[in-house]
């Protein structure tokens, strides 16, 4: 029988002994359903996802709610929307009670005298002239100026298959500010001309990420078996999709036999009552997600799978450090 | 110390419902831990959870689950736990 210390020496034993306890688990909250944007392919707009419940505008309301959901056991409060920083009142509910995480697009300013140390996770699709396609204007330029410097800060940079071979422009532009940054891909979910993965673009930009990666290891948060997996869609020889996805809401998620998934993981609309299938939409086709954090999630909960051979169980742990590394559960 | 009848049915519980390999009841290592060394999850330890409960008839709190590191220390709690009944 593996066991850890049987496949690992002292150096990697001490990382996996670092996060195997962590137990984290993670919901998602939409706070809004209201964006200063409205994106090309925002799987939330696209799929009408902002009109299937209200938002809850009482803010005692959220504050009740965010207490039920830590005694639930959540320890990690991921914020999407709508644009969050639109309701910094509904922020706050969350960041004085649990760990929380905010993704925003960055116009906006998260004022750092209300929020020291919020995780600030900020969403940049491609390049400038990608921006200007798929989102109507250049966010990066103002996100940029608004969150130079910041220690609590990182991007998300969704790559498109436009960005092929003018990435490390990006990663060296984001370094240029003091920010870090996290890698995914773009799911396409309203079908943009040109803006679909093909096969060997995938194989092209995994070289890539890897490549940057090398180049820029204090400000690029990832690791290359990541890479593998969102590239390939594959992990130990099995396809991602509806039967493999960890991230889907547990009291909706009827599959059997279940497959490991995030312990009593929920996406709530911004009712406070409606649950959403997943991560994103249900109307995303799971053989061709792309979503980073279910593809991250996905390795994680499979750790025994990994412990087939010490690279297997090596990369998960390296997987895990950046799930951690991104939600601050351990130091960049 | 719980009995060694109990500490040999927790871990072929395990064995069977994690699939372990290469493994008996009677070479398991009742004091290894079982997430530093065995490597399992929440998830892995609900599912266990679940058939000790029906096995012994015992309720096992979720905020327990940190006590449950090894084999031993369950046996131990599910004995406790009878002893409550």
């Amino acid at each position: 029988m593996n066991t850890v210390s049987s496949m690992l020496d002292n150096e990697w034993h001490e990382r996996y002994r670092q996060i195997s306890k962590l137990n984290i688990r993670s919901s998602i909250y939409d706070v809004t359903n209201k964006c200063n944007l409205r994106c090309k392919g925002c799987f939330f707009f696209s799929s009408d996802e902002h009109k299937k419940s209200p938002d809850e505008p009482d803010i005692r309301k959220w504050e009740e709610f965010v207490d039920r959901e830590k005694a639930r056991g959540v320890n990690l409060a991921i914020l999407i929307g709508g644009e969050p920083t639109l309701f910094l009142d509904r922020v706050e509910a969350f960041y004085r009670r649990l760990p929380t995480y905010c993704a925003t697009n960055g116009i906006i300013k998260v004022p750092r005298e209300r929020f020291p140390d919020l995780m600030v996770g900020i969403s940049l699709w491609g390049d400038e002239e990608d921006e200007k396609t798929l989102r109507g204007r250049d966010t990066f330029s103002i996100s940029r100026k608004n969150y130079e410097g910041d220690p609590y800060t990182y991007y998300l940079y969704t790559i498109t298959p436009k960005q092929i071979g003018k990435i490390e422009r990006i990663i060296k532009k984001i370094a240029d500010v003091g920010l870090k940054v996290h890698m995914q891909l773009l799911s396409n979910d309203e079908g943009v001309d040109g803006f679909s993965w093909k096969h060997e673009e995938l194989l092209d930009l995994r070289k890539e990420m890897d490549e940057v990666l090398d180049k820029y290891p204090d400000t690029v948060i990832s690791s290359k078996y990541y890479h593998q997996i969102i590239t390939t869609g594959t992990m130990l020889g099995r396809p991602f999709g509806w039967m493999e996805c960890p991230s889907v809401t547990k009291p909706l998620d009827n599959r059997k036999p279940e497959p490991k998934r995030l312990i009593e993981f929920i996406r709530w609309a911004a009712d406070l009552k409606t649950m959403h299938r997943c991560c994103t939409s249900e109307t995303r086709e799971c053989s061709t997600c792309k979503d980073g954090a279910a593809h991250m999630s996905w390795v994680m909960v499979n750790k025994r799978a990994h412990m087939r051979s010490p690279k297997d169980l090596q990369n998960w742990i390296e997987v895990y450090e950046m799930f951690a590394k991104l939600y601050k559960f351990i130091p960049w | 110390m719980p009995d060694k009848k109990t500490i040999l049915r927790v871990a072929e519980i395990l064995i069977d419902e994690l699939k372990l390999e290469d493994i008996t009841p009677e070479t398991f290592n009742p004091d290894l831990d079982l997430v530093d060394e065995l490597g399992i999850d929440s998830m892995d330890l609900t599912t266990v959870v679940l058939v000790l409960q029906d096995e012994y008839g015992i309720t096992i709190d979720e905020e327990d689950y940190p006590k449950l590191s090894n084999v031993t220390l369950i046996a131990e709690y599910i004995e406790e736990k009878l002893k409550e009944k």
